[in-house]
């Protein structure tokens, strides 16, 4: 090791050293700062917030009639109107919940889900996975790791599909624009059914004693995964500061990342506003059509898409008369089910255990449609 | 010195990787930056989320991208 001690900082003291560090400190923290002057901060910026929202159907209506000079009721300004008013207004209400779940993530780590999960039974284990798997942060390419890390702590692998499943498709931000958007009824039958699906999935797949279709190197591995997991770091709690600032953070990589979806999605549920007649949609995706669930779930699962993405178009669907059960069918193969994560859980799954997989989900959103095209 | 960056290749993990050899270059230290991108490797060493950075072959931190500070606490500066 050879040290230089040219840096500016070689002298200066780190109180990182003892463990009291913020976890996940933002990279270039934004002037430091106290705990009052975050919060003075976020008071200022909610009440620009609530302004600027108050402001939104003006602005789209002087957007679209005034300065383009689109004719009021025509389909082309009602698209417009459509699309400059719910670009700010689901941009603004993310930002929102974005915030707010990124502080609630700060109090889990996929460590400390892991010890929850560790020697739990079956049933309760299925439920507070799946409960877990909506809140615990964990970065989409961490799967195969955290699918280890749950092996190492016993976790039972029914189980940790309940997780695997819930996590996805249980997502949160669309679970907070689902209820801006369209009400807390939709918002919680979603999380709820969403919930429904991955414990009862987890458990049908624990049932089935798929273990010998784990990878070779999974199984391999297995007896050693306990002694591995003893070179874990402890990661320091992160204090108040720390988890606004994870907020902060959360908004930064989730809304920069996810607003062309979002612009997306609305461009479409704009079109569907403005051009798709009133009920034509009943016919192919209303509750008499018996086919409409499975052809949603087929058309859903190839179909990748942000699940902020897909809550304007599922909005604008719902609107023109789709059924509320295709609709949730559809939204739910579209972000539980994507080539990608199949891809990577192919390096721990052997096809047999990846197919069953899809196949359960598949099946238990398909039963999720059916029902709510029946009982609504 | 051996810093170990562990990642399969996603954004998180590069933004550690260019951290960690910025902080490096700005404390004028010398050390190997090696990448862990095989999941196999990964489960040997403990490694249950990602990204992780090892120092010397001790784990320092999984799951997050670490601060500019935690990395010179680390490096020993």
């Amino acid at each position: 090791m050879k040290l230089l001690e040219t840096g500016r900082e070689a002298n200066r003291g780190c109180s990182c050293a003892g463990g009291k560090c913020p976890a996940g400190e933002p990279v270039a923290p934004s002037g430091g700062g106290t705990l009052k002057g975050r919060l003075a901060l976020i008071v200022a910026l909610a009440f620009v917030w609530w302004f600027v929202y108050g402001m939104l159907p003006a602005f789209a209506g002087y957007l679209a009639y005034d300065l383009l000079g689109l004719a009021r009721g025509s389909r082309l300004g009602g698209a417009a109107e459509f699309f400059f008013y719910d670009t700010p207004k689901v941009l603004m209400l993310l930002l929102l919940v974005v915030y707010g779940v990124g502080v609630v993530r700060s109090f889990f780590t996929p460590a400390r889900t892991r010890r929850l999960l560790a020697g739990k039974s079956e049933a309760a284990g299925n439920v507070m996975a799946a409960l877990l798997g909506t809140v615990t942060p964990f970065c989409s390419c961490s799967a195969v790791p955290l699918f280890m890390g749950f092996l190492s702590a016993g976790v039972p692998l029914g189980v940790t599909f309940s997780f695997l499943i819930a996590a996805p498709m249980v997502n949160e931000v669309a679970v907070g624009l689902l209820y801006v958007l369209l009400g807390w009824k939709v918002a919680a039958l979603y999380m709820g059914t969403g919930l429904a699906v991955a414990i009862v999935a987890g458990f049908v797949i624990g049932r089935l004693n798929m273990e010998r279709h784990l990878e070779d190197w999974v199984r391999a591995a297995r007896p050693n995964l306990a002694a591995a997991g003893a070179a874990e770091p402890d990661e320091p709690e992160p204090d108040w500061a720390g988890r606004l600032d994870a907020g902060t953070r959360a908004v930064r990589d989730i809304v920069g990342k996810v607003w062309p979806w979002v612009v997306a999605g609305i461009a479409v549920g704009a079109g569907i506003h403005g051009y798709v007649p009133e009920g034509v949609l009943s016919a192919i995706m209303g509750k008499s059509a018996w086919w409409s669930v499975p052809a949603a779930v087929a058309l859903g699962v190839p179909m990748y898409s942000n699940a902020a993405g897909i809550v304007p178009v599922v909005q604008a669907l719902l609107e023109k008369g789709a059924s509320l059960g295709t609709v949730l069918a559809f939204m739910m193969s579209v972000i539980a089910l994507s080539l990608p994560e199949m891809v990577i859980l192919r390096k721990v799954l052997k096809m047999r255990l990846l197919c069953v997989f899809v196949g359960v989900v598949g099946l238990g959103i398909l039963l999720v449609g059916y029902l709510f095209n029946m009982v609504l | 010195m051996l810093i170990e960056i562990f990642g399969p290749g996603c954004a998180k993990c590069h933004e550690t990787e260019k951290l960690a050899r910025a902080v490096l270059n700005e404390a004028g230290l010398d050390a190997q930056v090696a990448k862990v991108t095989d999941f196999k490797d990964m489960t040997a060493r403990g490694v249950f989320a990602t990204p992780a950075v090892a120092v010397d072959g001790a784990l320092k931190c999984s799951g997050r991208v670490p601060s500019r500070k935690e990395l010179l606490a680390w490096f020993g500066k």
